[in-house]
């Protein structure tokens, strides 16, 4: 019993000092200043990688899930003969849940993964530590600028998320099952709000955002400099964040129900 | 005698609880290629993280000219670092540069200089290393021995005092050697460079190196010219010198006994 | 892969995005048909409101003209007071008019209609629309429905046993 409870102190301490050491981390390379000439050329850089090679995947999956939100809902709605409110249905769903969770998720396992196994390569074959000898701070060099490529890319990749299974949702409720055009965009507009949906689902995909990115850049950061230590920390990467993700959903929700 | 650019003042480094260092003393002299050599394991590549600053010693000093590195702040540490290159063990090329690229990510982080004047340079430092024609090459298309030397072309590209070499003969084939102790001798000598080597191959070193410190078990234990150590008769150096298997070094890493080791059979 | 075509993509991006959001805005939201500023509140009290929720629309002859804004019930007369949130652009109903709380079809969702009156006033923020109609509860409605079904047709019932007689 005595053991058990000083196995969880443990565990407590050592989650502590981990979270204490990823903040101190994130608060560190934030205040690096790149020089200003390069700013815009490094965040260009991790915006395409972090970014615009995430387009494919997150549109594939926009449309798939658009369309099955919108299958299964014109099956249960059909039986109440209100497939009229399909458009609300998919739009809600997408907008405030699926949208920003789903390409939370995937931006974990496509972009966040990468992030962790190149900075952890990096590590390893000693291009920090360079970097370091010519005076360049890797801190402002690498770790900043794919940092806030992460922050800015989820939102935006949520949006275009939305936008396009939403789309996708169209495409099944109205071209193939033949719910009224009409009916289908003015319910949706009725019933969506945009402060309270729109803006409230790109709040929680910001956040995620940070989480995802702030993990990666970490666990690459702390990776043990070896094959078999990168690619522990590419898995606690996805498996990390994506944790985090579910679980600051739930909160993120919760807080939003209650009036916020 | 020339003045030291670089003095390692009874410095102690200890490490997880291991002391790596009890209270060494070192004189690096300007414009010569001091060698630092010993087994493996006894901290050499620690000690030049030490130099640089990238580590600070548990107590003592190093100085740098006449700054003391390890008191430094964390900026002025990254200024006297561009009067240091360094060259590591696989090279530390930035992979996703080419190497024309790679020379001249030093150039761009620290100078102004106009694209066409940071282009007389790089092909310059590309040309001392003789790689000019493999500018366009991404680092994972080089073979070992070309990486290293595209890497001393960066190492060299600010025009440092210093270059610290960590191990840079290991896992190369003989004539790449002998290219690499060449290039080293010339730089040297040519840009009136001070060079440190970190090194266990004793033979290449030995050839080129004005003075060597041989360390063992966190002691300087012998120091001196290089044909001066062959005949030293310290029985560390003696043994690391002609490279005999079982010495003072023992060949068995510390264990219990043998035999009480078999017998007992519940453990691990 | 040069900086230039990088950088397009990278602009390329970040304008896909911006066409997402105004789509989410402008097409997918009612972002275009409410600006939160520019309304003002009327009061009407209710019986009951039924399924009335909140954000629901308010319309005038099945024009949208504002939404409910709040809800809440009255601890002095238990009535529910409803605080309609009308468009500004909307300054043109009479201060008598009336409000009834109706359904969208048989399963929809209830909203409330406004019927304009006569008067030469106009209703302005803090008004109270006097004249309310409660929801019509589709329970009661069909309970009323079947006891005067049974009521008919003991009625019939006796009117035939009278003939016989």
């Amino acid at each position: 019993m005595i053991t058990f409870v000083q196995h969880v102190g443990r565990l407590g301490l050592s989650i502590c000092t981990e979270v204490g050491r990823a903040g101190l981390f994130l608060s560190k390379s934030i205040w690096r200043k790149p020089r200003s000439s390069q700013k815009l050329h490094l965040l260009a850089h991790t915006l395409f990688n972090s970014g615009v090679l995430s387009l494919p995947i997150i549109i594939v999956s926009g449309v798939f899930i658009g369309m099955v939100v919108g299958l299964q809902g014109f099956n249960i709605l059909n039986k109440f003969s209100v497939t009229s409110e399909l458009g609300q249905m998919v739009a809600l769903s997408v907008v405030r849940e699926l949208g920003p969770v789903v390409t939370a998720l995937l931006f974990a396992g496509r972009a966040g993964s990468a992030l962790t196994a190149e900075i952890g390569l990096m590590k390893a074959t000693e291009q920090l530590d360079a970097m370091e000898m010519m005076g360049v701070d890797p801190l402002g060099r690498i770790m900043l600028p794919r940092l806030l490529g992460g922050f800015i890319s989820v939102p935006l990749l949520t949006i275009i998320f939305c936008a396009v299974a939403i789309w996708g949702g169209d495409l099944i409720g109205v071209k193939w099952l033949g719910v009224d055009g009409g009916a289908f965009w003015s319910n949706m507009q009725n019933s969506v709000d945009f402060r309270l949906d729109v803006v409230n689902g790109l709040i929680k995909s910001a956040v995620f955002g940070v989480v995802i990115t702030w993990m990666a850049v970490y666990q690459g950061a702390a990776a043990v400099p070896t094959a078999e230590g990168i690619s522990h920390a590419t898995t606690r990467t996805v498996v990390y964040s994506s944790l985090l993700v579910l679980g600051l959903d739930f909160i993120l929700t919760a807080m939003m129900m209650g009036g916020w | 005698m020339s003045e030291a650019l670089v003095r390692v003042e009874n410095v102690s480094f200890a490490h997880n609880g291991r002391t790596i260092f009890d209270n060494i003393s070192l004189n690096i002299e300007q414009g010569k290629i001091t060698a630092i050599m010993g087994p493996s394991g006894t901290g050499k590549t620690t000690l030049l993280r030490l130099l640089t600053g990238q580590l600070k010693p548990s107590s003592g000093h190093v100085y740098f000219g006449e700054k003391c590195i390890n008191t430094l702040s964390q900026k002025e540490l990254y200024k006297i670092r561009r009067k240091m290159g360094m060259l590591f063990q696989n090279g530390a090329l930035f992979t996703h540069l080419t190497v024309y690229e790679n020379v001249a990510f030093p150039l761009r982080e620290h100078t102004k200089l106009s694209e066409s004047m940071i282009r007389d340079v790089v092909l310059l430092k590309l040309e001392a290393v003789g790689l000019r024609g493999a500018r366009d090459l991404y680092p994972n298309e080089l073979s070992g021995g070309m990486a290293r030397r595209v890497a001393l072309a960066r190492a060299i590209a600010l025009d440092p005092m210093l270059i610290l070499y960590d191990e840079p003969f290991t896992g190369q084939d003989p004539i790449l050697m002998g290219v690499l102790v060449k290039l080293i001798k010339e730089l040297n000598d040519i840009l009136q460079l001070t060079s440190i080597i970190v090194s266990h191959d004793v033979p290449e070193t030995a050839s080129i190196a004005d003075y060597i410190y041989v360390l063992a078990g966190g002691h300087v234990v012998g120091a001196g010219k290089p044909q001066n150590l062959v005949a030293d008769d310290n029985p560390h150096v003696q043994q690391f010198m002609h490279g005999l298997a079982d010495g003072v070094v023992p060949f068995h890493y510390p264990a219990r006994d043998f035999m009480a080791d078999l017998l007992s059979s519940g453990e691990k | 892969m040069g900086q230039k075509s990088l950088e397009t993509l990278v602009g390329f991006f970040i304008l896909l995005a911006i066409a997402g959001l105004l789509m989410l805005a402008f097409k997918v939201s009612n972002l275009t048909t409410y600006q939160g500023n520019d309304t003002y509140d009327v009061k009407a009290q209710f019986d009951n409101i039924g399924d009335l929720k909140v954000r629901a629309p308010v319309t005038v002859a099945g024009v949208k003209v504002g939404q409910v804004g709040s809800i809440v019930l009255d601890p002095q007369n238990y009535r529910a007071t409803v605080i309609l949130r009308m468009d500004k652009s909307a300054n043109y109903i009479p201060d008598d008019s009336s409000a009834s709380i109706f359904t969208a079809g048989l399963l929809g969702s209830n909203y409330i209609s406004l019927s304009p009156g006569f008067a030469t006033q106009f209703l302005k923020d803090g008004d109270v629309i006097s004249e309310t109609h409660s929801a019509i509860v589709l329970e009661q409605m069909i309970g009323q429905l079947l006891f005067n079904v049974n009521k008919n047709k003991a009625g019939a019932g006796d009117s035939a046993n009278a003939d016989k007689s």
